[in-house]
């Protein structure tokens, strides 16, 4: 079956963004994290997702005839394409972690099995990927645990942030018409599959730390089709203020 | 919050048939933790194929103030020490 070079652009831009705003989210913890150490680990991981965000972009901007600095840099907000989830304000250190532990467990399952896209430049990066968050997902669950085994006020802190974040979740698993047809030609994975192992984790990891898994009474989606909550704008304020204030500058 | 967090020490082995260096000293809540933290702040470039971490205070230390009766009497004895010894080619590091 064939695809269309715009299917598989759009694709790879959803994938690059998701990574690239959450890439700026935990960059922007430099300075502020609760302790050095962890300050320089949460860059970099910061870092491991900005370079994930580039392959994915560079290969869009390829399929586009566009480069990956002016899909970064000169982009509006309801043109990018990533889950709601990556774009909410950074938060306590709480919703930092709980945020990434959430976002861990599926890109460990996501990228595991999207390693094997018939198209062998999403495959290529997907298995880059797969190193990359089976260490992000050791860091989240032990935080996790920490959380949830620690204080009183780390226990409340992490369930406030589950509890906040909980909606978000939905927006992982939807595969819509585009990557159902990427699907069906083997390049994109069927993501509502994913959903039940992924219940499954977490849950296991919320009993044995004493949190519990909110309700599904609510849900918000709309980062696919460039439908963003209010904090995506400002984010992007600061993010592309340098290449908007001066065109093409380059350090 | 660093002050009741526990200093560790750690040391990296860059590869195979090398020592473990000591690369320096981080805080972190337990050792998985300062495991952890230490990959981050020590290897992410350069690989290391092993870390050891242990906290600062099991490390028992010698204090500036025995350098005279410790390292002082064994200068004047050449005999003592190994250096005239000529190490084959095959011997790497040592």
């Amino acid at each position: 079956m064939s695809i269309s070079k715009e299917d598989l652009a759009e694709f790879a831009l959803r994938l690059g963004d998701d990574s690239l705003i959450h890439a700026q989210r935990l960059c922007e913890w430099t300075s502020h994290a609760p302790m050095l150490e962890e300050d320089i680990a949460i860059a970099n991981t910061g870092l491991d997702y900005l370079g994930r965000a580039r392959y994915f972009l560079q290969y869009a901007g390829n399929l586009l005839n566009k480069n990956e600095d002016a899909l970064a840099f000169l982009r509006d907000a309801s043109e990018f394409r990533n889950l709601l989830m990556v774009e909410l304000p950074r938060g306590d250190f709480a919703v930092c972690m709980v945020r990434q532990y959430l976002l861990d467990e599926f890109e460990s399952a996501y990228f595991d099995a999207l390693q094997y896209s018939t198209d062998s430049q999403i495959a290529g990066i997907a298995a880059k990927t797969v190193k990359e968050v089976a260490y992000h997902l050791r860091r989240s669950r032990e935080w996790m645990r920490r959380f949830g085994l620690g204080t009183d006020e780390s226990r409340q802190r992490a369930q406030a942030a589950l509890d906040d974040l909980w909606g978000y979740v939905a927006e992982f698993f939807i595969t819509d018409e585009l990557e159902a047809g990427l699907v069906d030609a083997g390049v994109a994975v069927e993501r509502s599959s994913l959903e039940g192992a992924w219940r499954h984790r977490i849950g296991e990891l919320l009993s044995e730390t004493g949190l519990s898994q909110p309700n599904d009474t609510w849900k918000v989606t709309g980062g696919r089709e460039g439908i963003h909550t209010e904090h995506l704008g400002h984010m992007l304020g600061e993010m592309q203020f340098l290449q908007r204030a001066y065109p093409g500058l380059e350090w | 919050m660093t002050e009741q967090t526990p200093l560790f020490e750690v040391f990296v082995r860059s590869r195979r048939g090398l020592d473990h260096i000591h690369v320096g000293s981080l805080h972190a809540h337990d050792a998985e933790q300062a495991l952890e933290y230490a990959r981050e702040i020590y290897i992410r470039r350069s690989e290391g194929a092993s870390i050891w971490v242990v906290e600062s205070r099991h490390i028992y230390a010698s204090q500036e103030s025995d350098a005279a009766s410790f390292y002082d009497p064994m200068d004047d004895k050449p005999y003592r020490h190994a250096t005239h010894y000529k190490l084959p080619d095959g011997v790497g590091h040592m």
